[in-house]
């Protein structure tokens, strides 16, 4: 197992310290500082952080102060600045995410940690999930440009005008750049950390449970419904606010296909703006000093608030499963 | 077994129901897959992609060397920052880390994990592009080093925690110090898990373009030196896909297909190592 330790030479120790104890001891004191030394150091980096993110965006914090939340105007050309269409696109395609993400999700880790049927499926889905997971961010939004969009206008988007047409979200003309090609996307990004923080949730349910629920006669689907699910459900809402987090701050994908337009529409057809994406997508363009405190001052907000929905779930997610989730 | 034809029905709808969801999570992976490889499979092959820099817009040919570069370099300086680092305060957290502080440096580690990326972006932004006054590989480089810390730690923690308490115990006993037990006996023991979560790590951050747009920007010539502004494969295929240009567009496809390989062939790098560790 290891090299040193095998070859060092018993000695039996006398009760008085020795000047070669001493060194012995002396290290374990230097190893110590060392590991207290790095956990400090992130420590002081988690401090940098939050004065790094919002020290850029005090201009636009002591200009606009909470009235920012609520204003609609973007308007580099009279430096006015309101993050309300952002936010408003940031919840529409996170939501529409999560409500796809969570039945799917739920329904798959179902699949992998109760189902009988199809054993020999398990150990390729699992790798078809990870595999997900790892896929960069920009490749899935480089193929939702081209790919995806153009499906969207073509086929999904008319189809649903015309079955559900009657609904003020599905009105309007469709390019196939907007909240809903968004939303989609984001489920397909946020599906492996469903599927992945359910199934452990599900694995975790006791076994007496269930054997107990089929010994009284319950079927498959009624032991999921009325013990499992119930058992679990801290857990899955722990792993349904992870997704949404995960949801909320993804940038890239987004931006290739929101429509970067800064509006509020009721059309889920409508193209629009979420925080992150307005960030990169202008970045590099803000001219005004204003206007790239405006960016950060946005920055600000969406790390308000993945911070708080993060912690909310972590809370749920640990006091479930007892340990920490393995997908992040 | 004579069930009422209802709860028969009804359990077999919800068992087709479970394997439709496991279908539609599925089929986004394969469908996502095939167009990658089809659509970059012509540029990886076209010459020139691995040894030039791209040509000026409308000069056909030219490559992404400097991506390919400026990929593996930012990934590289961010690796010799964050693996040592995150190997030390994994190494705390599993020895020294029953305490306070431990619980803060995980609920932090935590807390950083759950960020979006384009946040260590405005972090490294602020910290070091505003302050040396320059774009620079290294301030994309410390980005993502904070990105993958938490990773790091969080893998180191739980492979030493999983190394049986009596090693720690045997070493103790033959008189060896606390120090040489955890460098000598405990972190090669868990040497698999340690350099598993690296890998992904690394792997995370190579496909990561949000925390780059401020910081590396982007470079069309090849740059190695890390103070100055430097091209990435993920920046490539950002900036590319939005030019109208056909020739491009292709270079975008292909350079996501690299990416798409790089990253795979670190994570199954990761499961071999694991593999051999464990046998």
């Amino acid at each position: 197992m290891s090299r040193g330790t095998a070859t060092e030479r018993v000695v039996p120790t006398p009760l008085v310290a020795t000047s070669r104890q001493r060194r012995l001891i002396s290290g374990d004191r230097i190893f110590h500082a060392f590991a207290y030394a790095a956990a400090a150091l992130i420590i002081l980096i988690a401090l940098v952080f939050v004065v790094a993110v919002v020290i850029p965006a005090l201009p636009a914090i002591t200009k606009f102060g909470l009235g920012f939340f609520i204003s609609r105007t973007w308007d580099p050309v009279r430096s006015q600045f309101g993050a309300l269409p952002a936010i408003y696109g940031t919840l529409v395609t996170s939501a529409i995410a999560l409500v796809i993400a969570f039945p799917i999700g739920l329904g798959a880790a179902l699949f992998l940690a109760e189902d009988a049927r199809l054993r020999f499926l398990r150990g390729p889905l699992s790798f078809a999930i990870e595999l997900l997971a790892g896929i960069p961010s920009v490749v899935i939004g480089l193929w939702a440009f081209f790919i995806l969009t153009p499906l969207m206008r073509d086929n999904v988007d008319p189809f649903l005008q015309h079955t559900l047409g009657f609904l003020p979200i599905f009105h309007g003309t469709a390019s196939g750049y907007g909240y809903l090609t968004a939303g989609l996307v984001l489920a397909i990004m946020v599906l492996p950390i469903m599927i992945a923080l359910s199934r452990d949730v599900i694995r975790a349910v006791p076994r007496a449970l269930r054997e107990g629920s089929l010994a009284l006669g319950a079927t498959n689907a009624e032991t999921i419904w009325s013990v499992i699910l119930p058992y679990a459900r801290v857990g899955i809402t722990g792993a349904a606010l992870l997704s949404l987090g995960r949801a909320l701050g993804e940038t890239i994908a987004v931006t290739m296909v929101i429509g970067n337009t800064m509006q509020i529409s009721s059309s889920l057809f409508a193209s629009g703006y979420t925080l992150p994406s307005v960030i990169a997508n202008e970045f590099t363009e803000a001219t005004g000093t204003i206007h790239l405190a405006s960016l950060f001052y946005l920055g600000v907000v969406l790390v308000l608030i993945t911070i708080a929905v993060n912690v909310v779930a972590r809370l749920l997610v640990w006091r479930f499963a007892g340990s920490e989730p393995m997908v992040a | 077994m004579n069930l009422p034809l209802v709860r028969l029905l009804v359990d077999r709808l919800v068992g087709w129901l479970i394997v439709l969801c496991v279908m539609l999570a599925a089929i986004p992976v394969l469908v996502l897959l095939l167009f990658v490889v089809l659509k970059g499979l012509p540029g990886i092959l076209t010459p020139g992609f691995f040894t030039e820099p791209p040509h000026p817009q409308g000069v056909p040919g030219g490559g992404v060397l400097n991506a390919i570069i400026g990929t593996v370099e930012i990934v590289g300086i961010a690796s010799l920052l964050a693996v040592p680092i995150g190997a030390l305060i994994g190494i705390f957290l599993s020895e020294y880390g029953r305490n306070q502080i431990g619980d803060t440096v995980r609920f932090i580690s935590d807390v950083l994990t759950g960020l979006p990326s384009i946040a260590f972006g405005i972090f490294a932004y602020t910290v070091v592009v505003v302050t040396t006054h320059h774009f620079s590989a290294l301030a994309a480089s410390i980005a993502l080093a904070v990105l993958m810390l938490p990773l790091i730690l969080r893998a180191t923690e739980t492979a030493l925690v999983l190394v049986p308490q009596s090693l720690r115990e045997a070493g103790l006993a033959i008189g060896a110090p606390r120090w040489r037990v955890t460098l000598e006996i405990i972190v090669p023991a868990a040497l698999g898990g340690i350099v598993t979560g690296a890998l992904l790590a690394m792997a995370r951050a190579a496909g990561e373009t949000a925390p780059l747009l401020f910081t590396a920007l982007g470079n069309d010539t090849v740059q190695t030196n890390p103070l100055q502004p430097m091209g990435a494969l993920s920046l490539t295929v950002f900036r590319n896909a939005l030019l109208p240009y056909q020739n491009v567009q292709d270079q975008a496809w292909a350079a996501a297909l690299l990416l798409v390989i790089m990253v795979a062939a670190t994570n199954i790098l990761a499961r071999i190592y694991v593999r051999r560790i464990q046998r």
